[in-house]
């Protein structure tokens, strides 16, 4: 067995970019519902931790030039409690995250970091446009939530970069993420979909978890109902969708997808649940423009 | 390593505990603390849920070190001295324990719920219990336990 050398514990984020650059070796941890089950299970012996939970920048939610900017520690709970207006996509997504006791603990930074498909603050992000702030001590940078993983627990990060904040552009219309899984509570996807409506650019996009090795929209879909409804004024004059666009746009959805099957299901079920999934936080999205943003 | 932290308001230290370690081995297995179950070690069953700075979280998923500093509650230090929370009292009088396991990850997160909403509705009992696994499968004694402590907390 390897030993754990000393945890590192920064309180400000340039000692902790200082540390990271360090010990390109060491692991960090946040709120550790993903990193302590591979410890607790010895699944991964790290040289070294980095806890990230005594930094202040990191904990930091606020709002300028209509966009939130959501700090990589702020738990689940905080992002419910919160940001239900401004980011109702990750809001919903962040009330669907394991129990209360895990959302009290788990943060965006570590589903970034996680690099799961099937994290559930993932299609939020990638359907608002949502963009990740990432620092080491060489600098920063933005990479778009929808390039930051490139596949399974992969992503874009450097062994001395950390991820320091999400950027969410502010809501500009109805959002709607929905999920499927075996109960309500504590289960991994085993797909999901999120939407956001744009009342000013007049765009509807679309993000697709747990069903492509990263998360990945929907761009078909999103053409198609952008041509349906320039065809009869939507934007201006909304009406409730027929069921036959619904159920294209939900074809459309899952055509997008690129499934495998594994433990938690097949690539035929992750198909036909997305169809159901999109076609449902459309209609449910688009009756809300039609009701209350038009 | 070295952490020093309090646990049902008295200040305890721990040395040479392995660097990779939960909170929740520290308070079984170092603070002689049993009350919080060791379970799942994955944060699925609950069984463990202990106040972290006031919130209520799975000890196995804390790193210890990550509680140096802090306070945590255990279910130990819910009771006041010997006298039981209306929780712990209502969990007995509803008879909602049957092999106990898990009530002590289950008493803790009903005493969550309760200091935030003292009169949930069933959807938020429901709702707040979510992490917390009973494989007896004894929750209809368990929601009654809830509401009897409720009623009884709100009176």
């Amino acid at each position: 067995m390897i030993t754990v050398e000393a945890t590192l514990t920064p309180t400000t984020l340039a000692e902790a970019l200082e540390m990271r650059a360090a010990h390109p070796g060491s692991v960090p941890i946040a709120g550790g519902t993903d990193l302590m089950v591979e410890l607790n299970f010895d699944r991964r012996r790290p040289e070294r931790l980095l806890d990230l939970t005594r930094v202040p920048e990191l904990a930091e939610l606020g709002r300028d030039d209509g966009a939130v900017h959501l700090g990589a520690g702020v738990t689940y709970t905080g992002i419910v409690e919160r940001l239900g207006a401004a980011a109702p996509a990750l809001a919903i997504a962040s009330r669907t995250v394991g129990s209360p006791q895990i959302r009290n603990r788990g943060t965006v930074g570590g589903n970034l970091g996680t690099a799961s498909p099937a994290g559930d603050a993932l299609p939020p992000l990638v359907a608002s446009g949502a963009s990740v702030e990432v620092a080491s001590a060489r600098g920063r940078r933005t990479v778009a939530a929808a390039d930051f993983c490139v596949g399974p627990k992969r992503n874009v990060l450097d062994a001395d970069e950390l991820i320091v904040a999400v950027d969410v552009p502010a809501a500009r219309g109805p959002q709607q993420f929905a999920k499927v899984g075996v109960r309500n509570a504590m289960v991994i996807a085993v797909c999901s979909f999120a939407l956001a409506v744009d009342a000013r650019s007049r765009r509807v996009t679309t993000a697709i978890g747990s069903a492509a090795p990263t998360v990945v929209s929907a761009p078909e879909a999103e053409a198609f109902l952008a041509g349906a409804l320039d065809e009869r004024d939507g934007w201006d004059r909304p009406a409730r969708l027929g069921e036959a666009e619904l159920a294209r746009f939900g074809d459309l959805v899952a055509a997008a997808a690129r499934p495998i099957d594994d433990v938690r299901g097949t690539v035929a079920y992750r198909r036909h649940a997305l169809a159901v999934l999109a076609r449902r936080a459309l209609d449910w999205a688009w009756t809300d423009y039609a009701r209350s943003w038009a | 390593m070295r952490i020093a932290l309090n646990v049902n308001g008295e200040p305890r230290e721990v040395v040479a505990a392995w660097e990779g370690e939960s909170l929740l081995f520290v308070l079984r297995e170092r603070l002689g603390l049993p009350g919080s179950k060791n379970a799942c070690e994955q944060g699925e069953c609950g069984s463990c849920t202990v106040y972290l700075d006031g919130v209520p979280v799975c000890a196995c998923l804390v790193l210890a070190a990550q509680a140096d500093g802090r306070e945590v509650l255990t279910v130990e230090g819910i009771a006041a001295g010997d006298e039981l929370h209306p929780v712990q009292r209502a969990f007995v009088e509803c008879g909602a324990v049957q092999c106990g396991f898990c009530t002590p990850g289950l008493v803790v997160a009903a005493h969550a719920l309760l200091e935030a909403n003292p009169d949930p509705g069933d959807g938020e009992i429901r709702e707040a219990l979510a992490g917390n696994v009973c494989r007896c499968t004894g929750y209809e004694k368990i929601l009654e336990a809830v509401r009897v402590a409720s009623a009884e907390m709100s009176r």
